[in-house]
C-alpha cells in the first residue's frame, strides 16, 4: 500500500470516527445527571488527553529505538511524535480549562488532577524543544533528545502519583471529573471519539513526518551541490 | 589496525571529512597532514571513538583500553598535581604497579621534580609533556597523536622522539608540519 | 575491590579533591542558601503560616541544588576533560555514579547549614523533614548529574539546565513539602524513595548515551 493511499485511508478513518463519535456524543448518548449538557465536552477532552499520552509514549518508544539501533531516522520520528503530543496536550489544557469554566466558573483550578498533570508535562516537553533548539544538530542532539524523551514518559506516571498524593494535603481535590462507570451508550460514543482522536493524531503525525523528511533531504541535496 | 572507507563527518551544515579512504596497518607509523581545518583532529577523534561518523565505515581494531590519545587539550585536571592526574588515569586504565609506572613516566619526561605541583601552574610545554605521559601511561597498542610536538621545547621534543622511536605499536600522527617524523613514517595521507 | 567500584571510588575521590582545592562551588552554595532564606523572610508577610515557610525552604533547596549542578561538570567542561574520562576503558555509567556521589555530598553539606539556619530564622524542623531532604538530595543529584551532561552539549547550557531540571523537580517538591507538613508523612517519604529509585536507574542507564556519540 503506498504512503499516500495509507494517509488517505487514515484521514478518512479519522474524519469518520470523529464526526460519528461527536454526533453520537451530542445526540445519542444520555445526558449526565449531575452536569447536564456541559459534560459532553468530556467526549473530546478525555480522548485528546489519552491521545497526548499515546503520542508521548510513541515518541519515547522511537527514542528507545534510536538509542538501541543508532538509526537516525528514529530521531525525526520521535521528535514528530512528541510534537504531536504537545499539540494534543495544549488542547487538553484548553478543553479542560473550558470544562472547568463551565462547571465551576474558574478557568483554572489546582484541584483538577488531569489539568495539573498536563501542566507539568507541558512544561517538561517545552523544555524538550528548548533542548533541541539550543543543541547543534548531530548525533549528540539526537541522543540527548532521546534520553530526555525517555525521562518524559517515566515522568508521566510519577507525576500522576505525585499529583494524586498532593491532593490529600496541598490542593484538596474537592471537585473531580473522575468518571464513574459509564453506561453502555456513553462508553460506545467515548470509544469512537477516542478512535477518531488517535486516527487524527496518526494522520497529522504522518503528514508532519513526511514534511520533515522532505526538508532534511532537501537540505542534504543543497549541501551536496554546494 | 585502522580501516576507513568512504568516511564522512559533518557538523551541522559543515562537511569536515568527505569520503575518506584510509588504512593504517598494524605496527605502521602513519602521518596525516593538511592545513588547519582540514579535518585532522576530527579524524583522530573518530578513530578514538569520541565522535561517530556521519556516514561510511571506520574499523578500529583496538579496545578502548589499548588506545592512547593525545589531543589539542592536555586533558589533565588543573587543580590536581601531576602525580594525582596520572594516578587517576592509572586507576581508570587499571595499570599494574601504578605508582612505579607513573613515577617512571614523569621521570622519563623530566617532570619528576614537579610531580607534586598543580597542573594549573605548569607552562605550556610542561602541560604537553604531562599530556604525553597521560597518553603513553598504559602502554597503548594504538597511539593517536594530534600535533604532538606542539608547545614542546627542544628537550621535550627529543624525549618524545626517543619515546616514539622505541615503540612497536601502531601510530597515527596528525600534524601540519611533519618535520623530523617524515623519515619514520611508513605512509602519509594528505587531507585537502 | 571490583573494577566498577574502584572506578567509581577513583572518580568520586577526584571530584571531592577538586572541590577541596578550588573551593568555589560549596561556599557559593552555602552563602546562596542563607541569602535565599533571608530574602524569604522579607518575602513572607508577618502572619504567614509555618507551612508556607516550610514550602519556601524547599524552594531554597531546589535552587541551591541548581546552583551546585551548574558547576557539576565545570572542571570537565573547562578543559575538555570529559573526553579523557570517556576514552578510558571504564564503564561510562561509573562517571555518573562518581559525580552523583559528589553532588549528593555537596547538597548534604549545604543543607547542614541550611536546616539550622531555617530553624533559626523560622521554626524548628521535624525529623521527617530531614529524612525527606536526604531522599530529595539523592533524587536531585541523580537526575541533575545526567541533565548537566545533556546541557553541557548545548549552546546555552546555563539557561538550559534549569529548564530541563525544574519540571522534573516538581514531584520532589511535592514529596518533600508533603512529608514536612502532612499528618501522614510516610506515603510522601515512600514516594520520594520511589522517585529516587526510578530516576536513578534511568539516569544510570542512559548516561552512557549522553556522553558518547
Amino acid at each position: 500500500m503506498s504512503t499516500s493511499l495509507r494517509n488517505s485511508i487514515l484521514s478518512l478513518a479519522a474524519t469518520g470516527f470523529l464526526v460519528g463519535g461527536i454526533a453520537l456524543a451530542l445526540f445519542w448518548a444520555p445526558e449526565d445527571a449531575d452536569q447536564g449538557f456541559s459534560q459532553k465536552i468530556f467526549y473530546i477532552h478525555v480522548p485528546i488527553a489519552l491521545t497526548a499520552y499515546a503520542c508521548f509514549g510513541f515518541g519515547a518508544w522511537k527514542a528507545l529505538r534510536l538509542l538501541w539501533t543508532r538509526d537516525s531516522r528514529y530521531d525525526l520520528e520521535s521528535y514528530t511524535a512528541i510534537h504531536m503530543g504537545v499539540i494534543f496536550g495544549l488542547l487538553t489544557l484548553a478543553t479542560g480549562s473550558i470544562w472547568a469554566k463551565i462547571s465551576w466558573g474558574h478557568w483554572w483550578t489546582w484541584g483538577e488532577r488531569q489539568l495539573v498533570l498536563f501542566l507539568i508535562l507541558f512544561l517538561f516537553y517545552s523544555s524538550y524543544f528548548m533542548l533541541r533548539y539550543s543543541t547543534e544538530p548531530g548525533p549528540r542532539r539526537q541522543r540527548n533528545s532521546a534520553v530526555y524523551a525517555l525521562f518524559g514518559v517515566v515522568l508521566i506516571p510519577v507525576s500522576f502519583l505525585a499529583v494524586r498524593i498532593a491532593g490529600t494535603i496541598l490542593h484538596p481535590t474537592i471537585f473531580t471529573h473522575e468518571g464513574a462507570n459509564l453506561p453502555g451508550e456513553m462508553l460506545l460514543a467515548f470509544c469512537i471519539c477516542l478512535a477518531g482522536m488517535l486516527a487524527l493524531a496518526a494522520t497529522l503525525y504522518r503528514v508532519e513526518l513526511a514534511g520533515k523528511r522532505i526538508d532534511s533531504s532537501l537540505r542534504e541535496l543543497r549541501e551536496l551541490l554546494a | 589496525m585502522i580501516r576507513a572507507r568512504k568516511l564522512s563527518k559533518r557538523f551541522g551544515d559543515k562537511r569536515v571529512l568527505d569520503g575518506l579512504e584510509l588504512e593504517v596497518p598494524k605496527g605502521g607509523f602513519v602521518l596525516v597532514t593538511g592545513p588547519n581545518g582540514s579535518g585532522k583532529t576530527t579524524l583522530l577523534r573518530l578513530c578514538a571513538g569520541l565522535a561517530a561518523p556521519t556516514s561510511g565505515e571506520l574499523d578500529v581494531d583496538a579496545p578502548r583500553g589499548a588506545i592512547g590519545f593525545l589531543a589539542h587539550e592536555p586533558l589533565v585536571y588543573r587543580e590536581l598535581t601531576a602525580l594525582e592526574n596520572l594516578d587517576l588515569y592509572g586507576r581508570l586504565y587499571r595499570i599494574r604497579e601504578r605508582r612505579e609506572r607513573c613515577g617512571a613516566m614523569l621521570e622519563r619526561f623530566g617532570l619528576w621534580r614537579s610531580r607534586n605541583e598543580r597542573a594549573g601552574t605548569f607552562s605550556r610545554g610542561m602541560l604537553q609533556r604531562l599530556a604525553i605521559c597521560r597518553a603513553f601511561l598504559h602502554d597503548p597498542d594504538l597511539l593517536l597523536l594530534d600535533e604532538p610536538f606542539d608547545g614542546l621545547d627542544a628537550e621535550g621534543a627529543k624525549m618524545l622522539y626517543l619515546k616514539l622511536a622505541e615503540r612497536g605499536s601502531t601510530v597515527l600522527v596528525a600534524t601540519h608540519d611533519p618535520g623530523s617524523l617524515a623519515s619514520r613514517a611508513t605512509a602519509r595521507f594528505a587531507l585537502a | 575491590m571490583s573494577g566498577y567500584a574502584a572506578d567509581v571510588t577513583a572518580l568520586a575521590r577526584k571530584d571531592l579533591l577538586l572541590e577541596l582545592r578550588s573551593r568555589d562551588t560549596l561556599p557559593a552554595m552555602l552563602l546562596f542558601v542563607v541569602s535565599a532564606l533571608t530574602v524569604f523572610h522579607f518575602a513572607l508577610p508577618s502572619d504567614s503560616s509555618a507551612r508556607a515557610e516550610t514550602g519556601l525552604l524547599w524552594i531554597a533547596i531546589v535552587f541551591t541544588a541548581l546552583l551546585g549542578l551548574t558547576r557539576a561538570f565545570a572542571p570537565e567542561r573547562e578543559d575538555g576533560l570529559l573526553d579523557g574520562l570517556v576514552l578510558a576503558p571504564c564503564d561510562r555509567s561509573a562517571i555518573w555514579v562518581g559525580k552523583t556521589i559528589g553532588v549528593t555530598a555537596f547538597l548534604v553539606l549545604a543543607e547542614l547549614v541550611a536546616l539550622p539556619a531555617f530553624a533559626l530564622f523560622f521554626h524548628p524542623v521535624s525529623w521527617e523533614l530531614v529524612v525527606a531532604v536526604g531522599l530529595a538530595d539523592i533524587g536531585i543529584a541523580a537526575i541533575g548529574t545526567l541533565l548537566a551532561a545533556i546541557a553541557a552539549a548545548s549552546r546555552a547550557r546555563e539557561l538550559l539546565l534549569p529548564l530541563l531540571f525544574l519540571p522534573l523537580a516538581i514531584p520532589v517538591v511535592i514529596g518533600g513539602v508533603g512529608a514536612s507538613v502532612a499528618a501522614n508523612p510516610g506515603s510522601f517519604l515512600g514516594f520520594l524513595g520511589l522517585y529516587d529509585a526510578v530516576f536513578a536507574i534511568l539516569s544510570w542507564a542512559s548516561f552512557e548515551y549522553v556522553v558518547t556519540e
